[in-house]
């Protein structure tokens, strides 16, 4: 055997471990969109919430649970609004993962990407479903920060079957939940960095470090 | 120079038991189809090579049936994962030699 065969051989095998075991065309420029999508949600819904009030309430104090508050009048559309952009943001990714999937030679469903989207999906589903209770029980004040967490959980536990820096998204996403947990008032505010700015951030990050 | 080229493994001399063998040390299990799909192999092949690889017990075999459709699943054993490694090792070395 020679040099470069075993050379070659080497390649092969760390590229093979790599490939079995982790979905890595997951799209950057998915991510920055999935951001772009965000804030313009989380426009939208500073707009429903303090409609033409708008510079009478930076204060921000209409922002809790109390029956006549903003947030209690005002929530089935604020939740379309968050399921809109969800929705928009999934199907972007989607559409832009297969295309660099189909550029790698790697299949989208395959065992890796099965894996992780089970990875993804157990803490987002718990996570919905309690975001759903508390919306019913009145607490709007905390279904901001509980987004977050369960999210920055979904990244944390996904991270082990992609690119590792999804883990530190992941970080980052529940420190902010829990900051916005002790910050009632500002839940569109953490909301807005949090799945705005981040993920636009982050996708750039990706892009420049992966995708070209 | 002497190179160690008595310490390669021959049953890692197919480059597709090499590679079956680097999916198994990353992944705890791995299934049949998912394999044929990774590697790109046929699956007279690939049967064949797995067989090879249980014959020296480097592998262990798992058959279950997912509904009516069997699923063959297969995991590196010790034996298997260290033959691995010391296979590596003398890769590395054989090149650290040409290089000097």
């Amino acid at each position: 055997m020679k040099q470069n065969e075993i050379q070659d051989e080497l390649t092969s095998i760390r590229s093979l471990m790599e490939r079995s075991s982790k979905f890595i065309s997951l799209s950057g420029l998915s991510g920055v969109l999935a951001g772009v999508y965000a804030l313009i949600g989380a426009g939208v819904a500073w707009w429903i919430t303090f409609g033409s009030d708008y510079f009478d309430q930076l204060n921000y104090t209409a922002y809790n649970d109390s029956v006549n508050g903003p947030l209690h009048a005002n929530w089935q559309k604020l939740a379309l609004t968050g399921i809109i952009v969800f929705i928009a943001s999934i199907i972007t990714g989607v559409v832009l993962t297969r295309r660099k999937a189909k550029q790698k030679g790697q299949s989208v469903w395959g065992r890796a990407s099965r894996q992780l989207l089970f990875n993804l999906a157990v803490p987002l589903v718990t996570g919905a479903v309690l975001v759903l209770v508390l919306i019913f029980r009145g607490y709007f004040s905390v279904v901001a920060s509980t987004t977050l967490i369960f999210y920055g959980l979904a990244l944390v536990n996904a991270s082990n079957v992609t690119y590792n820096d999804v883990k530190y998204l992941g970080i980052i996403e529940i420190l902010l939940g829990l900051l916005a947990a002790l910050m009632p008032g500002y839940g569109l505010l953490f909301w807005a960095i949090g799945f705005g700015v981040l993920h636009i951030v982050y996708g750039s990050i990706m892009y420049l470090k992966y995708d070209r | 120079m002497k190179i160690p080229f008595e310490k390669l493994d021959k049953a890692f001399e197919n480059r597709l038991r090499l590679q079956i063998m680097s999916v198994l040390m990353v992944n705890e299990r791995y299934d049949f189809n998912s394999l044929k799909e990774l590697l790109d192999a046929s699956d007279g092949n690939l049967a064949s090579h797995l067989k090879a690889l249980e014959k020296e017990e480097y592998i262990t075999v798992h058959k279950s049936f997912l509904g009516r459709k069997p699923n063959t699943n297969y995991e590196a054993s010790a034996k298997g994962k260290h033959a691995f490694k010391q296979h590596l090792d003398a890769l590395e070395q054989i090149i650290k030699n040409q290089k000097i």
